[in-house]
């Protein structure tokens, strides 16, 4: 597998802030690779870098083993579908989808049947004579994709490219993407701030906060492994065992962290759910119950100080009896090879991705 | 709004009305008959037709300079200038309107004399100032309007979101075709926009010419001497609806490129 975006110790300042510091990033042919963040992460600069909008302040962006640092967008082998899609209003979608083959001087013929062929793939067979205000966002943005893979470019790069959208349609393009991407074969650099968008279509995903990448994995791998707290915060809910807490709990020092659907609940009696070699268990009150249709969410204020969120799958018909358990006591239980040690250092303040926006 | 209405139109319909009526030749009052001598006189005789088409293809020209002027400018007031400098172009542009027409007129009239700045700047290179005639016409309207085609440009790109730039360079436009396929095309409603107002200012003027215009002649003069100097109402009235019936023609055609919802 060679390279197919190469980011060399790339910085990018604007005035004091720096939007991407000292970044080092292989972004592998054919490969759908995102990158998630919270706003002001950094992740749409990368992108603007790749694309060639922006001058990195140092270091080197290499496509395809080329150094193109210094060539402007146009001259560069990468197309980009931008979060407004950019759609050009006084253009039908088929002259939308031609014009990158029209500047290339793409002989008419040839120009028609490509758009058709990307029209297709976009399942927007039939549009072709449409004005863009008389299409919906969705089909905006497919004409905005088939405007970018009309072109065969190496390099395909999306700017949240679904976060105008609705959430059911949302879901439906997420798959599409990905079928698309594997259709195509071409590699996909995607930017998103949702983290459940990144683990349902990416091979690998990188974790921007503050201009670094905190951590670049598999989607299984950032979830059950995630390297810092504030990627355990990111992907995901996470509870987060630290200090004294961690010392009286686990029997350990350093910082620890577990995911909801990992924890048990069982009501308190005696002789069930006892600490052991293999499994922790903590008493505590239950102060919450969210009912969210295929899980329950429990918010749990433990004896010992920290509070701890569980949900588990409305598998069978004891919804009911969760439901009340508001204010009950109740003993927590999780496997130890379930914790995910974050190492010794204190953790920063964990973001939700619930509180971003776009 | 009624009320204006009324006046507004009420005047406008005076005119035409007057249009029809003719003068006594010897005491030079209004004769209330209908007759449409006016007209055929400002169609027939060669001296009208010739001042109508030297006025339209002074309007006419006059546009298509400040537009060309206009939009570079504009281009670089919305898009490459930062919001500071912005600013300050604006308020560099409006700053002309602010002073007296007359002033302007006679700064240009200045400008152009025999032995004025023009005139010493272009001597070296063998050429001299072009004098007081239609080209003065239209070098003086030219600078007049030119902001008033300036501001519609201006406000219309700066409503062009930037990522369509980014998208035409993303797709392989070089500046050249970006500006020919996107920018253009997409200031276009704002540019016949503008050029209603320098159009339409122009065909009416009528001081700049009598200020740099030498001998000739436009259909404000005309209209102004028969009012003025002849006291013939009813035949200015008839030569003032040619521009109104020109203008009628643009906004048509202007209306068809959705300029109108750029004012």
């Amino acid at each position: 597998m060679s390279t197919a975006i190469s980011l060399r110790g790339v910085s990018k300042h604007f005035d004091q802030v720096r939007a991407v510091d000292d970044l080092d990033l292989d972004i592998v042919d054919g490969e759908f690779f995102s990158m998630l963040g919270p706003s002001g992460s950094g992740k749409t600069t990368v992108l603007r870098l790749i694309a060639g909008f922006e001058e990195p302040t140092s270091g080197r962006v290499l496509l395809a083993d080329e150094d193109v640092t210094r060539r402007p967008a146009f001259a560069r082998d990468v197309n980009t579908v931008f979060q407004d899609y950019a759609i050009f209003p006084h253009m039908s979608v088929q002259q939308n989808v031609e014009y990158g083959l029209r500047v290339k001087k793409v002989p008419g013929a040839e120009r028609r049947q490509r758009a058709e062929e990307a029209l297709a793939t976009v399942r927007l067979e039939g549009y072709a004579d449409r004005r863009p205000h008389q299409l919906s966002g969705g089909q905006r943005q497919r004409v905005a994709l088939a405007r970018a893979l009309v072109n065969r470019p190496r390099v395909l790069l999306l700017d949240e490219p679904l976060g105008a959208l609705d959430l059911k349609l949302r879901r439906e393009m997420q798959i599409e993407l990905k079928e698309i991407q594997r259709e195509v074969g071409i590699t996909f650099v995607f930017v998103t701030h949702d983290q459940e968008e990144a683990l349902t279509m990416s091979d690998r995903i990188a974790v921007f906060n503050e201009g670094r990448i905190e951590q670049l994995a598999t989607p299984v791998e950032l979830y059950e492994r995630p390297v810092s707290a504030f990627v355990a915060g990111f992907v995901g809910t996470s509870n987060v065992f630290q200090g004294e807490v961690a010392q009286q709990l686990l029997g350990e020092e350093g910082t620890f962290v577990i995911r909801p659907e990992k924890v048990r609940m069982s009501s308190e009696a005696p002789g069930e759910a006892r600490s052991g070699p293999a499994v922790c268990a903590a008493p505590g009150v239950v102060r919450e119950v969210v009912y969210l249709g295929s899980t329950t969410v429990s918010v749990v204020d433990l004896d010992a100080g920290p509070t701890l969120t569980v949900s588990h799958q409305n598998t069978d018909s004891s919804i009911d009896a969760a439901l009340e358990r508001r204010d009950q006591r109740v003993v927590l239980s999780w496997r130890r090879d379930h914790l995910v040690s974050l190492g010794a250092a204190p953790a920063a303040p964990v973001a939700s991705p619930e509180e971003e926006t776009a | 709004m009624l009320w204006l209405g009324v006046a507004y139109l009420g005047a406008l319909a005076a005119l035409l009305i007057t249009s029809l009526w003719t003068q006594d030749d010897f005491t030079g009052t209004i004769q209330r008959t209908w007759t449409l001598d006016n007209f055929r006189d400002l169609f027939t005789i060669d001296v009208y037709r010739t001042i109508t088409l030297r006025t339209i293809g002074i309007a006419a020209l006059v546009t298509v300079i400040d537009a060309v002027l206009a939009f570079p400018i504009a281009l670089y007031m919305a898009k490459v200038a930062s919001p500071r400098l912005q600013r300050l172009l604006v308020i560099a542009v409006l700053m002309p309107l602010w002073a007296s027409y007359l002033v302007k007129a006679y700064a240009w009239r200045g400008m152009l004399s025999a032995d004025g700045p023009l005139a010493w700047v272009a001597a070296p290179f063998g050429l001299h100032s072009p004098g007081y005639g239609v080209p003065a016409v239209i070098i003086t309207l030219s600078y007049l309007w030119l902001p008033y085609m300036i501001l519609p440009v201006y406000a219309g790109l700066e409503r062009v979101p930037n990522s369509l730039f980014e998208a035409s360079a993303d797709l392989g436009g070089g500046a050249w075709t970006t500006i020919r396929r996107v920018v253009i095309p997409m200031a276009f409603p704002a540019i016949v926009a503008g050029s209603i107002f320098t159009f339409s200012l122009s065909l009416g003027d009528y001081i700049a010419v009598k200020i740099v215009g030498g001998t000739s002649q436009l259909l404000g003069n005309v209209v102004f001497d028969n009012q003025g100097a002849a006291n013939n109402l009813p035949f200015a009235a008839a030569v003032a609806t040619v521009p109104i019936v020109v203008m009628l023609v643009y906004l048509a055609a202007a209306r068809r490129t959705g300029a109108l919802e750029n004012l």
